[in-house]
């Protein structure tokens, strides 16, 4: 594996040696010495366009807990900020001899550019309303485990339900665990308000609806998506009250949702919006072990991509 | 079945012998240790782990009482990751903690030694042992590190291509531990691989 832009990069066999590796090293944030030495001497950038607390403090967790040199370059504060483009930051950054470049960025794309323009691993931290490959990864870690509590050694989500809610159109969330849970078997179903559910959905490989009362009873887990208020530029829904009768995960609909049923949000929440503080802070939430799979899975990821020897392509040779 | 030796590959120990050497490597381990107090039995996957198990099996036949046995993989720690794709990382299993406990160590092969100064530095970052045996079922000599075994079940001369083979019934279906003449050139001692671990 080169890159990690998308979801659909992953086969399954993939996505089970990642899930695998991470329960390897979810073990290492239980030890007295978090280090790994398996990616001494390798450059990770953090380059994020966009704000973030958890995906960009666990990345560079992951690779500072494996050895690797990471540092952190933020739009703001930047020569960004400054206007230079993209292509200008990327090949600066480059330049001084990074394996890694970590990306997030505010357009969808813009990872995938920028895998094209230099020789280190690309690994795509969100972009725009495209893909989250890391999140979609570490969600399928958490359930994994949540369905293995009741089913030892299940490889593969075939027949379980899984509904993801909310907006969908800007979720960048939504469409990586739509191919990831595609690539793991499980039967996905999409629940937005029709202004909110993407065109082109039909070609999705789920199930849509509007009426969240109906599929949630049926869920194996929900996955509750934040109603991204700064990508929209408004009239997407009336009021928020209306957005939470219809698509809120409210108390009344906990209730409904069968034992045994998970609860996960990619966070951050908006609590009394999309989903209730009874549901947050249910027994039956994965949210804060989501958190916790993040740096563990980040780990896998990094290993896969920089564990081993330098690709052909790369012209600079092991010193 | 595996398929038999074949008449290039010579047998070196059949499974009566190695399970004669099993038995009499978990006595000199207990006598080593005055008794099974404080003993963590770390096996280093593949072929390590069935044999730490048999280990602990047969000190605990002898003192009747448990003996914590394990799993550590050395795969992060190996000094040779940069030569090779991306390695597969095996499963690791600690049943209690390494803090002021008698780790012996069991690998299958001793060869250049590299596997054991990986494993050495994958023991310190879990903890403080009070100490560290090396247990090997084969030594075939030519090290690279200033490493030595501290219970060895065959010391078996060998040239640096030729191929030492340890099967066990757990995980290749046979027990036996065979020599053959290195093929297309041989392994250097350097290549982990030509210790039969993976």
């Amino acid at each position: 594996m080169r890159h990690l832009l998308s979801a659909a990069d992953l086969t399954l066999a993939q996505t089970g040696e990642i899930l695998d590796l991470a329960e390897e090293m979810a073990s290492v944030q239980a030890r007295p010495v978090k280090k790994l030495p398996a990616l001494r001497g390798r450059t990770v950038v953090n380059l994020f366009f966009e704000d973030s607390t958890r995906t960009r403090s666990s990345f560079e967790l992951a690779g500072k807990w494996l050895s690797a040199d990471v540092i952190n370059v933020s739009a703001k504060g930047s020569s960004v900020s400054k206007g230079e483009s993209l292509r200008d930051t990327v090949l600066t950054v480059a330049a001084m001899g990074v394996d890694a470049l970590v990306i997030r960025h505010g357009s969808s794309g813009a990872p995938a550019q920028a895998a094209q323009w230099v020789d280190a691993h690309v690994l795509n931290a969100g972009d725009g309303t495209h893909e989250h490959p890391t999140q979609a990864l570490l969600d399928a870690f958490t359930l994994r485990r949540h369905f293995r509590s009741a089913e030892p050694g299940l490889d593969t989500f075939a027949g379980k339900q899984v509904v993801i809610a909310g907006d969908v159109t800007h979720s960048r969330v939504a469409r990586s665990n739509v191919l990831l849970l595609q690539t793991l078997g499980a039967d996905v179903t999409l629940v937005a308000p029709p202004t909110l559910m993407p065109s082109g959905v039909d070609r999705w490989p789920v199930r849509t609806s509007s009426d969240f009362d109906a599929v949630l009873p049926e869920a194996d887990a929900v996955m509750m998506l934040r109603v991204q208020r700064e990508r929209m530029s408004g009239g997407y829904f009336p009021t928020p009250r209306e957005y939470t009768v219809g698509y809120g995960l409210t108390r009344a609909r906990l209730a409904t949702m069968k034992p045994g049923s998970a609860i996960c949000h990619p966070g951050p929440m908006n609590r009394g919006l999309e989903i209730s503080a009874d549901a947050a802070d249910a027994a039956s939430s994965l949210i804060l072990d989501q958190v916790a799979a993040g740096v563990a899975v980040r780990m896998s990821v990094l290993y896969q991509l920089l564990g081993g020897e330098d690709a052909p392509a790369t012209p600079r040779g092991d010193v | 079945m595996a398929e038999p030796a074949t008449t290039a590959s010579r047998l070196v120990m059949d499974a009566d012998q190695i399970a004669r050497t099993c038995a009499r490597m978990a006595h000199q381990v207990l006598e080593a240790n005055r008794g099974a107090e404080g003993l963590l039995v770390l096996g280093i996957p593949t072929r390590g782990v069935p044999l730490a198990e048999r280990l602990a099996r047969a000190m605990a036949d002898v003192e009747g009482v448990d003996i914590p046995v394990g799993a550590l993989d050395i795969t992060l720690y190996r000094d040779d990751l940069r030569r090779h794709p991306t390695r597969a990382v095996g499963r690791s299993r600690l049943p209690v903690g390494v803090d002021d406990a008698v780790v012996v160590l069991v690998d299958d092969v001793l060869f250049s030694g590299r596997t054991v100064r990986a494993a050495l530095d994958a023991l310190g970052d879990l903890g403080r042992p009070r100490a560290v045996r090396l247990a090997v079922l084969v030594d075939r000599g030519h090290r690279e590190l200033p490493i030595r075994a501290d219970h060895v079940g065959k010391n078996l001369p060998t040239r640096a291509d030729e191929r030492v083979r340890v099967r066990l019934e757990e995980t290749d279906g046979v027990n036996e531990v065979t020599i053959s003449p290195g093929a297309d050139g041989g392994a250097a001692p350097g290549d982990q691989d030509a210790e039969g671990t993976r």
